[in-house]
């Protein structure tokens, strides 16, 4: 599973990240959590508003931070 | 109420807890209201509807949009590559880009509350018409060329993005939303409702007045120059001993102040209120408030990454000018 975070590098784009991080320690997966900053990656993936979870290619959630919970169950929707 | 009413103190704990319920309760149904209905439009389908539309038109919609739009600057670099590579007009983007943080729902929150609702319509008209003038100056002069090369390179995709049509998750999420909001901004509310409160009580009658009156012609342009610079970190009473100094450059000063201050604007227009009360005029202190909203020197510097330094400067130039000129009419009409 690809997890990738999209900011750039404003401050709710690194707690997007940090908690993506733990919400994928808390679903006991060891994946690795990409954070990606860079503008042109950003738009190439189609992405109007940061931050964004990208799981697979697949944008799971944009511009808005969900909380723990809901990021645990995104994460375990895509484990599946 | 156990305090006498006609103390000082009694009036000042008064004035902090009616202004703090009342602003609670608008601010908790307006953010509610403006986030259930953002979900319906989200900016990849903005950039559907305003994709090659025609100038002027284009930019009423985009600054429309604008208005019930949040805005993180964390997202105006993506938004703007977006919107240009999928044949959105530069002039209907930049209208776009004025329109969503300037017209911010939660200043006209405070604003209704605090001042009532002709005070938060002038400031929502107001900033429409920046909006839809800078979009059309900057339409009208053809300055693509003056948008950084890369830009144009970027091939856009177009991910499918999440697609929350449940009603039942649109609530939730308006919910969640409203609640974080609330929680982050609720205490600079509350500190400048407290702050208002003691200078409602203890500063004197036309104090201000007598400083930065109507008179003054600079007060509007020294307040938005003032409002450029603090962002955060100027003490709230920075503005009161600046603008009251007697000195004509008030307004630009009170503009200078505002555009560096923004993220404590829900703090600052309570103060505003009792600087008001005071004899602040009312159009330094619009000038002010759009300052600290539109005008924000950490967005400047994300923009920079997308425009040439000419258009950033065209950009600020216009904005500036708006905003100061709003001051004065105000200042002058009222």
């Amino acid at each position: 599973m690809e997890i990738q975070v999209f900011g750039s590098g404003c401050p709710t784009c690194k707690k997007l990240y940090e908690m993506t991080k733990q919400a994928v320690l808390e679903n006991g997966l060891n994946f690795e959590v990409k954070h990606i900053t860079d503008v042109a990656e950003i738009v190439e993936m189609g992405l109007l508003r940061s931050p964004a979870l990208v799981i697979d290619n697949e944008i799971a959630v944009a511009g808005r931070v969900p909380s723990t919970e809901e990021l645990k169950e995104i994460i375990a929707r895509h484990n599946m | 109420m156990g305090i006498a009413k006609n103390s000082i103190f009694g009036e000042a704990l008064i004035f902090f807890i009616t202004d703090s319920i009342k602003i609670a309760i608008l601010l908790v149904a307006i953010i509610f209201f403006v986030s259930f209905l953002r979900s319906y439009l989200p900016p990849e389908k903005v950039k559907k509807v305003l994709a090659n539309r025609f100038e002027f038109v284009g930019n009423i919609l985009a600054t429309m949009i604008g208005i019930v739009t949040p805005f993180c600057s964390c997202s105006a670099v993506p938004l703007f590559i977006g919107f240009v590579e999928s044949g959105v007009p530069l002039g209907v983007t930049f209208s776009y880009l004025v329109s969503a943080p300037m017209v911010n729902e939660v200043a006209a929150v405070l604003l209704l509350g605090l001042f009532g609702w002709k005070i938060a319509l002038i400031y929502v008209v107001s900033g429409v018409v920046i909006a839809v003038v800078t979009g059309v100056i900057i339409g009208k002069f053809k300055l693509e060329g003056w948008v950084e090369d890369y830009v144009w390179k970027i091939k856009a995709g177009s991910t499918a993005v999440e697609d929350t049509k449940i009603l039942a998750q649109r609530i939730k999420e308006a919910r969640q939303y409203t609640f974080n909001l609330f929680k982050n901004i609720y205490p600079y509310v509350l500190l400048g409702v407290l702050l208002g409160a003691f200078i409602h009580g203890y500063a004197p009658e036309n104090f201000l007045a007598s400083l930065a009156g109507k008179g003054n012609i600079f007060a509007v342009p020294l307040a938005v120059l003032l409002g450029a610079f603090i962002h955060g970190y100027a003490p709230e009473n920075f503005l009161a001993s600046l603008a009251g100094k007697g000195n004509i450059f008030a307004v630009p000063l009170a503009v200078l102040i505002g555009v560096p201050l923004y993220s404590n604007a829900a703090g600052t227009i309570p103060i505003v209120k009792a600087l008001i009360e005071k004899g602040l005029p009312l159009g330094t202190a619009l000038a002010f408030m759009m300052a600290i909203t539109a005008l924000s020197l950490p967005e400047m510097i994300i923009l920079r990454k997308v425009l040439k330094p000419k258009l950033l400067s065209v950009y600020i130039a216009i904005l500036t000018v708006g905003v100061i000129f709003t001051g004065y009419l105000f200042n002058w009409v009222m």
